[in-house]
């Protein structure tokens, strides 16, 4: 019988602020989870859901799996030990721009290195919401908060970037409001086998309300402003479709079909499974509002994994070993008798 | 040529750190085990991996005590320094025994290596004061290369063999065979190099044949095999006894073993050696830092693993937080901290007790951990193992302190059967208990332990984390009197291991004028100490702790019966201090070191001496 969404919210009080995006996202993870249940034939006991410190990292009281609230920025350390020990499970991260991009850089960038398989939400408000408003590692250059009152004088991270960058094999981006959109990517991180990432950007209503409103508050501005990538489909976007991307030497560019010379065959088709990384990268580092913001599966290719390969190397080593428990190691190698 | 029987001897071998000299010693030691002696061995090398060749700073040691009995220590002074140069005899001097023989190569006698070791004069014994020592120089350098000039091999590598040539002069003078070393050398260097493995055995029977043809050496000696007790026996050093005590842990308590971990000095051995053992079913990460390493370890643990993590006092530092977490997750964990010198960076490769009081309370909150110390090489293998039986049966962290002097050390040590050893019982949960309509993650048993419901097991989902826990749900509370009930929980909890683990023992007379306390890694030379005053009639005995929090039943009346109490350790004072706040009512006398070095008896003796007499 398939799972509901009801069957994975707990009985916990949901305790973000009113209006928060972290709503959203929540409601797109419940909703993903029956068809990620179904599509692995997992068990919901088969699901754990760990996270990190921040408002994100509120996630796992609210999911009806195995769940674990840790410290700040050691969620995707903390998944990966459970992967390697544990790897029958089906393994989700709950982590924001400050857990996983300043405090937990180190373990976020060597969990893409290693290639586990975890599926990282990562919610991105560009703030530090949970400690009341200081700016984090993708709030924008020149932002006014509570720790740059004169403005901000460090650069952003864009994750997708620093993903694909660091060879990630698999990269989504959604926004909040969008939860069908976060829902589809969510299905298709789960069933990635390797590391997967879904940015989710979201709207932080008390300490940073607006961040992405301007391709994000309503309808237009998400068409005008935004491309849901799809494989096999040209990138195409705007109220009617009518603009699209195109290559122009080493650069994007966006065009009006139709216009200039360009028609639909000069516009790009997505492939999210070609493993050269320039055209990703390029797709994910599109900024308002030059570019618009790519949405939905920007990369997923396919590589070995870190929990397969020290599952096979031990399976192997066992295969051929002489010493099949501790009394034989005990007793191997050089010893002596004394009479 | 006379043949002397001696009871025991302290060989050191010494020389530049990229002159072979933890592998000569190492194959002395061995072949002395396998003949049967009791060995000790101490190896002393710099931080540095090559340090200048030639100075004081890069020279490593590697000191070897055999006897014809068991030997507690590697021994204070040395009768026989092996020295490759001159910055290795400067280095060296201090630990020499009056009548030391000094074998020094001839070839480093030069201006120039002389004054690359800082001499201000070109005649560095004069300088040293040791030219009344026995001291031989033959020139094993050029010896060595007159051996290998047909070898084939170049001018480098030639002069790499000539370890051999000092190991074959040790080996003949102490009448013991070549056997184990050559075979050593063939199965180390004969596969990849076979060139490079027969110029070494070459060099090896040049040295024995010099020494036994040059009558350089007045006499030869003989050292009786120990009487140790009959069985099959090994060598072994502290870190690999530790590795191998977690994988005897993981056996015995079916759960399979994962160490996540960072490389540091001296620790790195414990992960290396766990990295081979996939046969047995171990899983290791090499973390990309000491976080991660405790990190993953936790969310092992979390996952249904006998996790551990390893490290050294800087890396304990970094975990502090994270120990904190499996603390208030309630999961087993064992964190080892082989300890070094410090604070800060401080004497990576020089062994120190200073991590006491870090390991007892270095953590934000009211956070106690059962904290053990091992006190020999061998008692590694126990005291990893009891780790691991306590962790997993009381659900809680555990610490694990050993030090860079018993880690890297090694004994002969009869080999255990795992029959021997009791089956650990984790509190496993499969299925949801009928008295219970939802999980309880914080019901606890009799042990005060709560239960491991391991991810995958249908209908007990549950959330734990870093967030103070309701007392029996596990959710997140804030009440004030829950708080204050979960830190008395908690606390009562590591309390009750007490009950679980032996009472504390003495050695020596049941009461007295002098009671010396110790704990960890000095054991050896307290009780090579105290067993040799207690054999010139002495009013003394030794009360060694492995268990330090909680401490074991029976301090108190042990500590009433003797009329003097120094407690001795390689810090400045944490254990005396420990014992001050848990048994206010003694008066403690402390000795204390921290030199980056090992007790010496000699030292301890007069000490223990002076408190006698006063």
């Amino acid at each position: 019988m398939k799972y509901t969404q009801a069957d994975f919210k707990s009985d916990q009080e949901v305790k973000w602020c009113p209006g928060c995006g972290d709503h959203f996202i929540l409601n797109a993870v419940q909703r993903a989870m029956p068809d990620v249940a179904e599509i692995a034939g997992r068990k919901r006991s088969e699901f754990v859901v760990v996270s990190g410190i921040g408002c994100s990292s509120r996630f796992p009281y609210y999911m009806k799996t195995y769940g674990f609230h840790s410290i700040h920025g050691r969620a995707n350390a903390i998944a990966t030990g459970l992967k390697v020990a544990n790897p029958g499970v089906s393994v989700f991260v709950g982590t924001g721009d400050g857990d996983s991009l300043a405090i937990g850089g180190n373990h976020f960038i060597h969990a893409i290195r290693r290639n586990i398989d975890l599926n990282v939400v990562l919610f991105n408000n560009e703030i530090y919401g949970l400690t009341k408003g200081q700016y984090s590692p993708t709030s924008k250059l020149g932002k006014i908060t509570k720790t740059s009152p004169y403005v901000t004088i460090e650069k952003p991270f864009n994750p997708g970037e620093l993903i694909i960058g660091a060879k990630g094999t698999f990269f989504a981006r959604s926004i909040d409001v969008e939860v069908d959109v976060t829902r589809q990517c969510l299905v298709r991180a789960a069933q990635h086998d390797g590391f997967s990432i879904t940015e989710v950007l979201q709207n932080c209503v008390i300490f940073n309300d607006g961040a992405h409103a301007v391709f994000a508050k309503d309808k237009a501005s998400r068409a005008a402003h935004t491309i849901l990538l799809k494989d096999g489909e040209k990138m195409l976007f705007g109220a009617n479709k009518e603009k699209g991307l195109v290559l122009d030497g080493f650069r994007l560019k966006v065009v009006t079909v139709g216009e200039d010379g360009y028609t639909i065959d000069d516009v790009l088709t997505h492939d999210s499974h070609e493993k050269d990384t320039y055209i990703h990268n390029a797709l994910a580092a599109m900024k308002y509002p030059e570019f618009p913001v790519a949405l939905g599966v920007i990369r997923d290719v396919e590589d070995k994994t870190y929990n397969d390969e020290v599952c096979r190397q031990v399976e192997e080593v066992k295969a051929t070993s002489k010493i099949k428990c501790m009394d034989d190691l005990l007793n191997s190698g050089e010893t002596w008798t004394i009479e | 040529m006379n043949v002397k029987e001696l009871k025991d001897v302290v060989i050191r071998f010494s020389g530049d750190s990229g002159d072979g000299m933890q592998l000569t010693g190492t194959l002395f030691s061995d072949t002395a085990a396998l003949f049967g002696n009791g060995i000790s061995t101490f190896p002393d090398y710099p931080a540095e991996i090559r340090a200048p060749q030639g100075t004081v700073a890069g020279v490593s040691g590697f000191q070897v005590h055999f006897g014809s009995s068991r030997m507690l220590t590697p021994g204070d002074y040395c009768d026989v320094l092996i020295a490759m140069n001159p910055a290795a005899l400067k280095a060296n001097v201090m630990w020499l025994k009056k009548d030391a023989t000094i074998i020094l190569d001839g070839d480093s006698l030069d201006e120039k290596s002389i004054a690359r070791a800082g001499f201000k004069t070109n005649d560095p014994l004069e300088e040293l004061g040791i030219k009344e020592y026995n001291i031989l120089t033959p020139d094993i350098t050029s010896m060595t290369k007159e051996v290998l000039k047909d070898s084939g091999l170049d001018n480098k590598a030639i002069v790499k063999c000539k370890n051999m040539f000092a190991l074959g002069i040790c080996l003949f003078l102490y009448d013991k065979p070549l056997d184990h070393a050559t075979a050593y050398i063939r199965t180390k260097f004969g596969k990849k190099n076979p060139a490079v493995a027969e110029a070494n055995v070459a060099v090896l029977n040049a040295g024995w044949n010099y020494a036994h043809n040059t009558h350089s050496f007045a006499n030869t000696y003989t050292v009786q095999p120990a009487e140790l007790e009959k069985g099959c026996y090994r060598s072994i050093s502290g870190n690999v006894a530790t590795a191998w005590g977690f994988m005897a842990a993981s056996e015995k308590s079916g759960r399979p073993l994962f160490c996540g971990s960072y490389p540091i000095t001296p620790a790195t051995v414990i992960l290396e050696e766990l990295a081979k053992h996939k046969e047995l079913g171990v899983k290791t990460v090499q973390a990309e830092d000491e976080i991660a390493g405790i990190c993953t370890s936790i969310g092992a643990a979390f996952g249904g693993a006998f996790a551990v993590t390893t490290t050294s006092g800087p890396g304990l530092s970094l975990k502090s937080e994270a120990m904190g977490l499996a603390v208030i997750a309630e999961l087993p964990l064992v964190v080892v901290d082989v300890q070094r010198g410090g604070p800060s960076t401080g004497l990576p490769t020089k062994t120190e007790q200073s991590d006491l009081m870090q390991a007892l309370w270095g953590r934000n909150g009211e956070c106690p951990m059962v904290v053990l110390a091992a006190s020999s090489p061998s008692d590694c293998f126990d005291f990893a193992f009891t780790a691991g039986k306590i962790a997993m049966e009381h659900m809680t962290p555990v610490v694990l302190l050993t030090d860079g002097f018993i880690a890297n050390g090694s004994q002969p040590w009869k080999i255990p059967s795992m029959s021997d050893y009791p089956t650990i019982n984790p509190p496993i949960i499969t299925e949801l208990p009928e008295d219970e309509p939802v999980y309880m993650p914080y019901k606890r048993d009799e042990k005060l332990a709560r239960r491991w419901a391991l991810p995958g097991t249908e209908g007990l989902e549950h959330r734990i984390g870093g967030l103070e826990k309701d007392a029996l749900k596990g959710s997140v509370s804030h009440d004030p009197k829950n708080h204050q009930l979960m830190v008395h929980t908690r606390a009562a909890k590591v309390a009750k291991v007490v009950d679980y683990i032996p009472e504390q023992k003495v050695m020596g007379p049941e009461e007295g004028e002098l009671l010396v306390v110790g704990w960890g890694g000095t054991k050896g030379h307290l009780q090579a100490t105290v067993e040799k005053m207690q054999a010139e009639g002495k009013s003394v005995a030794l009360c060694h702790f492995n268990y330090i929090n909680p401490l074991p039943k029976g301090v108190e009346k042990i500590f009433a019966r003797y009329k003097k109490i120094v407690v001795c350790e390689l810090n400045e004072g944490q254990f005396a201090n420990y014992l001050r706040m848990n048994f206010q009512q003694f008066h403690y006398e402390q000795y204390n070191k921290c030199q980056g070095l090992p007790f010496t008896t000699v030292e301890l003796e007069a000490k223990f001496n002076e408190l006698l007499e006063k």
